[in-house]
């Protein structure tokens, strides 16, 4: 699904990827962890052509990609942290569903919207409600709506959970393994959370400073294989606070 | 069994016909104790009223709210102001929003402490030196005289902890304080809050949605839900819960060892 190779991207001079080279298969869950300013969210938005600035090469979906050609077309899409910055406020759920559609030109809209709110679990009620009408995991279940509608074949998710308080988060990982599983999707997701990559995802890498500084199964990783320093110091974290023995 | 520090019963906060916190009672004393919530919960109205810092519009009634002995709802809005900050310290979120953007962070801590202790400029600017240090910032003269935007969150929450320590309150609330930070910096700032709270046997209420952060750094914990404490035990004691909402939080973790 995804080849990419000596990956680089920039803003200005300052490289925040620096030489990524990886592969996801089709229907595999890829999770990319990494604390802020790792570069990890540059990287799904290279993959999406949102970032342009980049140089190596790149295969999404067996089409070459080339920089400064964004055009990904529909079985690329994105799902954003923030369910409430990514959905206009003054559109309806129908509007927002409705416009990725027209853009590609693609009929029986109204039929289209009802399965696309089905699969993710909401309903009529909530086609003609206003974003702020909705909870916040509705809401992010509004935006998974919107990158289903095309049918894509890859999502990129960036941080899709981590505005959501636990119970939701919880529902919404449930939702993103049954589409999954019932769709053959791939994934690309981000996090800081390795928890989530690890309930969501087959395999990972963590990402410091613009690098993968490790790759490996989400088995490897819940087996405690991680040898990378670095990687060890997040599964610690993750574990919870643990106070030093004072003498 | 030492007089409580803290004493809250029944406490209420209404929005007009709403109650956000509805009848929450406990009592503490210089001990770690956790609110865990989810957003709404009415977590850090709690946290807020016994600063009766609350948003305006909000209505606080209580059978009793009391410090140390003092009655917090008797007391006039200038005693409230004497222990504002100089006995009862609060430390939010971001410090991004929490810290002037165009001060000095070293002046600002030296301003909060004049703020309650008598101090020349001068020793007040050895006492926020002192602070730094002892929030375990490198080269803290350097520091001193950074603006907010020059720093890491990391250090920014760091920063706060030292201006809400420096004039030795008796009780910190901190209200997620290590939610905006990265996970391994947010165990460097635990470490230093845990350590800064045993040196100088405070009381801490840890406001957060995180039951593994309770858990694993408090003594005691309360669960809220809709306004109310569901559950009320030893922090350690949490994974054990008995409540059915405190059990649904604690499934609903990701869990790194199961699927």
């Amino acid at each position: 699904m995804i080849e990419a190779r000596g990956l680089t991207a920039r803003f200005g001079a300052t490289a925040v990827v620096d030489d990524v080279s990886f592969t996801v298969a089709a229907g595999e869950a890829f999770g990319i962890v990494g604390e802020s300013g790792s570069g990890k969210s540059t990287v799904l938005r290279v993959l999406a052509g949102l970032h342009q600035d980049w140089s190596g090469s790149l295969v999404v979906d067996g089409a070459p990609q080339e920089c400064h050609r964004s055009r990904r077309g529909r079985r690329v899409q994105m799902v954003f942290q923030d369910p409430y910055g990514s959905l206009h406020p003054r559109h309806i759920v129908d509007r927002a569903l409705a416009e990725p559609l027209a853009i590609n030109g693609i009929a029986d809209a109204t039929t289209r919207i009802t399965l696309a709110l089905r699969a993710v679990g909401l309903d009529g009620a909530h086609r003609f409600r206003y974003p702020h009408q909705l909870s916040g995991g509705q809401r992010q279940r509004v935006a998974i709506a919107r990158a289903l509608i095309l049918e894509p074949a890859l999502l990129l998710l960036d941080e899709p959970t981590s505005a959501l308080d636990v119970s939701v988060q919880a529902e919404i990982v449930a939702l993103l393994q049954a589409l999954r599983r019932e769709r053959r999707l791939s994934y690309v997701l981000v996090s800081h959370n390795l928890a989530v990559v690890a309930q969501l995802c087959d395999r990972l890498a963590v990402m410091r400073e613009g690098r993968f500084v490790a790759e490996m199964t989400v088995a490897a990783l819940r087996a405690g294989n991680a040898e990378d320093p670095y990687t060890r110091e997040l599964l610690d974290a993750s574990r919870g606070y643990r106070r030093r023995k004072t003498s | 069994m030492s007089a409580p520090l803290l004493e809250v019963s029944d406490l209420v906060v209404r929005f007009g016909a709403s109650d956000a916190v509805r009848g929450v009672s406990f009592a503490m004393t210089r001990e770690r104790l956790g609110i865990v919530g989810e957003s709404g919960s009415g977590k850090s109205l709690t946290g807020r009223s016994i600063l009766r810092l609350l948003p305006p519009g909000a209505r606080l009634s209580a059978t009793r709210l009391a410090f140390d002995g003092i009655d917090l709802l008797a007391a006039h809005e200038a005693e409230m102001c004497a222990l504002r900050g100089r006995r009862l310290a609060l430390v939010l979120q971001d410090p991004k929003f929490s810290l002037n953007p165009v001060m000095r962070v070293g002046d600002q801590i030296a301003e909060a402490y004049r703020a309650h202790r008598r101090a020349s400029p001068r020793e007040a600017r050895d006492k926020a030196l002192a602070m730094l240090e002892a929030v375990r910032i490198r080269e803290p003269r350097h520091v001193y005289d950074l603006h907010p935007h020059e720093i890491s969150g990391g250090m920014g929450q760091r920063v706060m902890i030292a201006m809400m320590l420096a004039p030795d309150p008796d009780l910190l609330i901190a209200d997620e304080p290590t939610s905006a930070l990265d996970v391994t910096v947010q165990m460097q700032v635990l470490a230093i809050l845990d350590e800064e709270v045993s040196r100088r046997r405070m009381g801490l209420i840890l406001i957060s949605h995180d039951l593994d952060l309770v858990a694993s750094f408090c003594d005691r914990a309360l669960v809220m839900q809709q306004g109310r404490i569901v559950e009320s035990c030893a922090a350690g004691a949490l994974e054990a819960a008995q409540h059915p909402y405190t059990q649904r939080l604690l499934a609903a973790r990701p869990r790194l060892t199961a699927p």
